[in-house]
């Protein structure tokens, strides 16, 4: 019996080793207008997510972290995906990002290069290390509603 | 190698199955064993021939049980040195049988300003419990740290201990550096301060020969899981006269002798510290994992360990992206190797190790504080049983080369090196 090579190219795809060595958009945002963090205890990942929000728009995004490839990879790309996005494309957005790692869902359109993520649908346990950035932004996005008018 | 591998694997079905199509090489001992045949045999025995409450029945099957259940408990003191001395507990699990010494103990005992001296590598379940029943009875918890090997900071130890300290409780064996702790000696602090000494050995008395009166400490803890037995049981060892003093953990059926409308009297001990039925099956067949051992020979298991466990830290420290933590000397540690990969997060290396069929431990372990003193928020882990061979340590070692190569891939920096 051949003994099968093993799956984890589909896992580890070049765009996600390339940002997880050379993350984009790290660090803090001077002029912040929300701000969310969140952490899965059981593996230590963690995600800061800082948004500066115009007119209902993600004008800028940046995060900070430490955690394995699929969170911090995810997060990076995270905040070049929303920046320029109206708050109703971004949530629109996790909620797709959502369906292809959770449901099992086709990549959809808008998604992008976030495709690349696809392959963690087939590492269960790993799922919650991409969703992390997600949710942190749905958590910051949820903020700024409760702020209300002043972003 | 001082044990018959090839013959013992034979014992375990498990380690027949393939995981992700590769033989299966199981490195996760330290979270738990996997169980040979006559263990899962005994489990199935007792429910297909004797199944009956235990204490309680004046009927055959109720007879059985009860001397099966018993007939552990004994075969349990001997195994840790114990016949006739001090009362074994059956508890859940270690974390359990800690709960049971700080909860009915510790308040009965600790007062504001009395100070409990743990170490900064215990596990959470030896720091936890301290934590409620030192919010509840004002003592202070004070940590030993370790030195840059990994061993304990004995010096500081000594320091530490002083006529507040009521309480000394630690490790034997470290779940992550792998570090033995010297207890004898801890025991001749503890009693020159007239504190108590709990040790915790769920990471010693599955891979070292144990003797609780060479030890010299007044509680011993562990789990059955640990140490090929099912899940669901762990034992607390005391000091005889120690339990005889404390109050019950929890109350209900088996642990009382006389129940009135306003207040009840206890059972004899151990079974003051047993309420309600306890787990039958699981004690009777940790009876037939402790007899597995026995005619191993802990000696012999130690010895397999150590050797393989040299051969690890070997192999290991060959590769230069590799770091591993704790002492570098196999006679200091058990069979536990903490490490990291240079760039490679430690989910992503149990992730591609997996893959070529390889079960490690990737993250804190349960030992916070640990961790924040190494300086990395997570580290992997390979631990050793009486199963294992030098040539899983083998396909380990090949499988983190993989993982070195994967995120090495299109990586400019890894070229230019």
């Amino acid at each position: 019996m051949a003994i099968p090579e093993p799956q984890f190219d589909e896992l580890y795809r070049d765009l996600i080793l390339e940002h997880y060595r050379r993350p984009r958009n790290r660090g803090r945002l001077a002029e912040a207008t929300v701000h969310a963090e969140g952490a899965n205890p059981v593996c230590g990942d963690e995600v800061s997510l800082d948004l500066r929000l115009e007119d209902g728009r993600i004008a800028e995004a940046a995060f900070e972290g430490q955690g394995c490839s699929i969170s911090q990879a995810s997060a990076s790309m995270l905040t070049e995906h929303v920046a320029g996005r109206t708050v109703a494309e971004a949530r629109a957005l996790a909620h797709a990002f959502e369906q292809m790692l959770v449901a099992g869902a086709a990549p959809a359109r808008e998604l992008g290069d976030l495709e690349a993520f696809q392959g963690v649908a087939r590492f269960p346990i790993r799922v919650k290390c991409a969703m992390l950035g997600w949710k942190v932004l749905e958590e910051a996005l949820a903020n700024a509603a409760d702020q209300g008018g002043e972003s | 190698m001082t044990l018959d591998t090839a013959r013992i694997r034979v014992d375990f079905p498990i380690l027949r199955r393939l995981v992700n199509g590769r033989p299966l090489v199981y490195l996760d001992n330290a979270a738990t064993t996997q169980k040979p045949q006559c263990v899962i045999d005994a489990l199935v025995r007792y429910y297909t021939t004797m199944n009956a409450n235990v204490h309680r029945g004046i009927h055959t099957l109720a007879v059985e049980a009860t001397e099966a259940y018993e007939g552990v408990r004994e075969k349990v003191a001997r195994f840790i040195g114990a016949d006739g001395y001090g009362q074994v507990v059956f508890t859940r699990n270690a974390t359990e049988a800690l709960n049971l010494v700080a909860r009915s103990w510790g308040e009965a005992n600790l007062r504001e300003g009395d100070e409990v001296v743990l170490t900064i590598m215990e596990h959470h379940s030896n720091i936890v419990p301290w934590q409620l029943v030192a919010r509840r009875t004002g003592a202070r918890l004070r940590y030993v740290d370790i030195r840059d090997d990994g061993t304990l900071d004995l010096d500081q130890l000594r320091q530490l201990v002083g006529t507040r300290t009521k309480v000394i409780s630690l490790t034997h064996a470290s779940n992550v550096l792998g570090t033995i702790n010297p207890i004898a000696d801890v025991a001749e602090l503890a009693r020159r301060q007239g504190a108590i000494l709990v040790v915790d050995g769920a990471q010693s008395a599955p891979h070292l020969p144990i003797d609780v009166r060479s030890l010299g400490c007044d509680f011993f803890a562990f789990s059955a899981h640990k140490m090929l037995g099912p899940t669901g049981v762990g034992v607390l060892w005391a000091r005889p006269g120690l339990l005889e003093t404390m109050e019950p953990f929890l109350g209900g059926g088996e642990m009382i002798s006389v129940v009135r409308p306003d207040e009840s009297s206890w059972a004899d001990v151990p079974h003051k510290f047993e309420a309600g039925t306890p787990n039958i099956a699981d004690v009777i067949a940790f009876g037939a994992a402790i007899d597995y051992l026995s005619a191993l020979g802990m000696a012999n298991v130690r010895a397999h360990e150590r050797e393989l466990t040299a051969y690890a830290l070997d192999r290991l420290a060959s590769l230069p992206q590799v770091r591993i933590f704790g002492p570098m000397d196999p006679d200091l540690r058990g069979g536990v190797v903490a490490f990291s990969v240079e760039d490679v997060h430690p989910h992503d290396v149990a992730t591609i190790v997996d893959q070529f069929g390889v079960a490690i431990r990737a993250g804190h372990h349960c030992a916070q504080l640990l961790a924040r003193r190494l300086g990395v928020p997570a580290t992997n882990r390979a631990s050793f049983y009486l199963y294992n061979e030098s040539r899983e340590v083998d396909v380990l070692v090949d499988a983190l080369k993989e993982a070195i190569e994967v995120f090495g891939r299109g990586d400019s920096r890894a070229a230019v090196r």
